[in-house]
């Protein structure tokens, strides 16, 4: 009983904040409505009984995911009216080959039915000894490895693609030297000075990094990382 | 699980984030070094294909025959000499990274999970893992508008072949309930289990892949892609990938929806008579020698899937034979264009071969070969290679098919012999500039193959069959 009212809860305002995403004017709102969502479908399958999968929707889709499509948002100020300009005018078109192709679909999906032997074709059937964790943990690691793996250079040669079509090599960037910060050693940046219990800092005492040489060595605010 | 059977693709992944990590260490020639570890990576991965053991592993989504060895191989082949053709390209237009050769040996290992995919879902990685590269490839010259165009126009419309792909595998795997290929075919092999679903889910899955071969209507972004592209990813493009999505069509059609032929035949002949007429006539007008090896490639693409249309083992090694000269005779024709520099800048246009049997006899010698190859004809490979189609065809009674296909490569010679023409009998116009050794090389590596085919064509013939009897019959 309370179980289907929760899940009645939690959908109602997972539809209702969905349809508010793709119909609110103000784009932060949007994303705001965006990660609503996200933790209605997690409490969704924390009622299925998958809290492996409610814990990752959070951490990754709102703790990532939707925190940066709201700094996107925020700092490419993407004008959605304008977006949105040519609606009007492409919607009868749009419109008709949209119910032409769902009639068509609908013709093809009516002969759809269950197969007699589907069942023994389901690859993975829930097996009672394992906590779902552990059997996502087997179908992604152990039967589907080589598919987990490839996803995985399609992402690396996502970000290499990324990184040889945009980044620049500015003369003004400033670039990690790892060698110059390891062979710092303590008395190359700092003094250690005995300051008199009880008689203050003179103004002039103020401790500050040495200058040991021309070149400033790896600056202390630089994030540093090339690439 | 023997995981050993995906060895030749695990050493290639691994050398290729070795090589990424170098190329970021390494201040100095870092592209050189990335080129020839990556050559190097590449002949590694040959060796330990041609060591394979044929097997099936990874729950079932991997397989090593006959067929997934000769495909990578030739795939293999393909990609090194793309890579030797870019070396001293990629220098001269001041486009040095290191990342260009690695971006090409992850799309060649995504080349070889496609021709070793026997699941919708191995098969849907592999593809996009080499899209995804090449896209990158395509706009590699980011400063240069047309680089960047090509990219995004190759983009934009891959990633809509992409969906029609996924779009055809969701209705194959709603219909069918499964998506390992072994199943498929056990299961429509009852015609009662071959509903409308599966069938139109095989269309789509045809046209995502039609997609990738540039056969017609999915042709569009083909000629501006190739213009733009910078000219080694142009030859890169216009040989492994065409060979492995070439392979994939092969291995979809013949082995889970072999019982279909009826519904997928008539759609192969009427994109491969499409692509042939096309491929023929609209090259006669052009005027860059990019645009028009791309026209030149959906016309290939065309021939090749006449032998498919055959629907036999006879018409697969047909395909697989004329994918094997088709690589050679393109790479070479590259190497060709690659050397047409003047002062230092590359020039594109057919007038500029102007006379060039007077400035430079070899070259000009080399590129007729390849023209005369492409054109069909005898003795060289890309001869043996359209018989072989042909008479696949002829041999299942589609004599329209055979003869549009000799009407054709007609019309084509027109346009391969202007090139020659244009070569030995205009009026010389400046010499191009001394051409570095990597592009001899390859010029003379795919001119000797090129013209010695028929010498050893029957081993490559009975490997081809070896290959198209592992997944038809």
């Amino acid at each position: 009983m309370i179980a289907s009212l929760a899940f009645y809860l939690f959908s109602g305002i997972l539809l209702a904040s969905a349809a508010m995403v793709v119909s609110s004017r103000n784009p932060v709102h949007a994303v705001l409505f965006l990660i609503l969502a996200f933790f209605n479908a997690a409490a969704l399958f924390l009622l299925a009984g998958a809290e492996f999968l409610a814990m990752t929707l959070v951490i990754v889709y709102v703790g990532a995911v939707a925190v940066l499509f709201l700094f996107v948002v925020m700092m490419l100020d993407v004008n959605f009216v304008q977006l949105r300009e040519g609606f009007q005018r492409y919607l009868p078109v749009g419109a008709t080959i949209g119910v032409v192709l769902l009639g068509e679909l609908v013709m093809v999906l009516g002969g759809w039915r269950i197969a007699p032997g589907s069942d023994g074709l389901r690859f993975a059937p829930m097996d009672a000894a394992l906590d779902n964790t552990r059997q996502i943990g087997q179908i992604l690691y152990t039967d589907y490895i080589l598919l987990f793996q490839a996803s995985g250079l399609i992402l690396l040669v996502a970000m290499i693609g990324a990184i040889v079509l945009t980044l620049r090599d500015r003369k003004t960037s400033r670039h990690q030297n790892v060698a110059t910060q390891i062979a710092r050693t303590p008395a190359d940046t700092l003094v250690l000075v005995d300051v008199v219990r009880g008689a203050g800092v003179p103004v002039d005492h103020y401790l500050r990094p040495k200058v040991t040489e021309a070149k400033p060595v790896a600056p202390a605010d630089s994030h540093g990382g090339h690439h | 699980m023997s995981w050993t059977l995906a060895l030749p693709e695990i050493v290639l992944s691994c050398a290729g984030m070795a090589i990424l990590v170098l190329g970021v260490l390494a201040r100095e020639n870092a592209f050189r070094m990335a080129s020839m570890f990556t050559v190097g990576a590449m002949v590694l991965a040959a060796v330990l294909v041609m060591a394979g053991v044929p097997g099936l592993g990874y729950s079932g989504m991997f397989a090593v025959d006959a067929f997934s060895g000769f495909v990578k191989l030739l795939i293999l082949a393909a990609a090194i000499l793309a890579v030797i053709l870019s070396m001293d390209y990629i220098e001269q237009e001041n486009l040095r990274r290191f990342e260009f050769p690695v971006l090409m040996l992850f799309a060649t290992v995504g080349m070889m999970l496609m021709a070793s995919a026997v699941n919708l879902m191995s098969l849907y990685l592999g593809v996009e893992l080499m899209s995804l590269s090449v896209y990158v490839l395509a706009a590699f010259a980011r400063d240069d508008l047309r680089s960047s165009e090509a990219g995004l126009k190759y983009f934009v419309l891959g990633a809509l072949a992409s969906g029609l792909l996924l779009y055809g595998i969701s209705l194959v795997y709603g219909f069918a309930g499964s998506m390992s290929f072994g199943d498929l075919g056990r299961l429509l092999s009852d015609k009662d289990h071959a509903s409308t679903g599966v069938t139109v889910g095989v269309v789509f899955i045809v046209a995502g892949l039609s997609f990738k071969i540039s056969a017609v209507p999915f042709h569009m972004w083909t000629p501006d892609v190739y213009e733009g592209a910078p000219t080694p990813v142009t030859a890169f493009m216009g040989t492994a990938p065409k060979v492995a999505a070439m392979a994939l069509l092969l291995r979809v059609l013949g082995g889970p929806f072999g019982h279909l032929l009826a519904q997928w035949q008539q759609l192969i002949v009427l994109v491969a008579i499409a692509s042939m007429l096309l491929g023929s006539l609209a090259a006669i007008g052009q005027k860059n020698i990019k645009r028009l090896m791309a026209y030149s490639s959906i016309g290939h693409m065309g021939y090749a899937l006449v032998g498919l249309a055959a629907g036999t083992p006879l018409g697969v090694k047909g395909v697989l034979i004329y994918l094997v000269t088709y690589v050679f005779m393109n790479a070479g024709a590259f190497a060709c264009i690659l050397a047409m520099r003047r002062r230092g800048r590359a020039v594109e246009g057919i007038s500029d071969l102007a006379g060039l049997a007077r400035t430079d006899l070899g070259l000009a010698l080399w590129l007729a070969v390849f023209m005369f190859s492409m054109a069909g004809i005898p003795p060289f490979s890309g001869f043996w290679g359209k018989l072989f189609i042909f008479q696949a065809a002829v041999s299942q009674g589609m004599w329209a098919l055979a003869v549009i296909g000799v009407l054709t490569s007609v019309i084509g010679a027109y346009y391969y012999i202007r090139i020659i023409k244009v070569m030995f009998f205009d009026d010389s116009a400046e010499a191009f500039d001394a051409r570095p050794a990597s592009l001899s090389v390859v010029a003379v590596a795919g001119g000797l193959f090129t013209v010695l085919f028929f010498t050893f064509a029957a081993p490559v013939e009975a490997a081809a069959l070896a290959a198209a009897k592992a997944i038809f019959g």
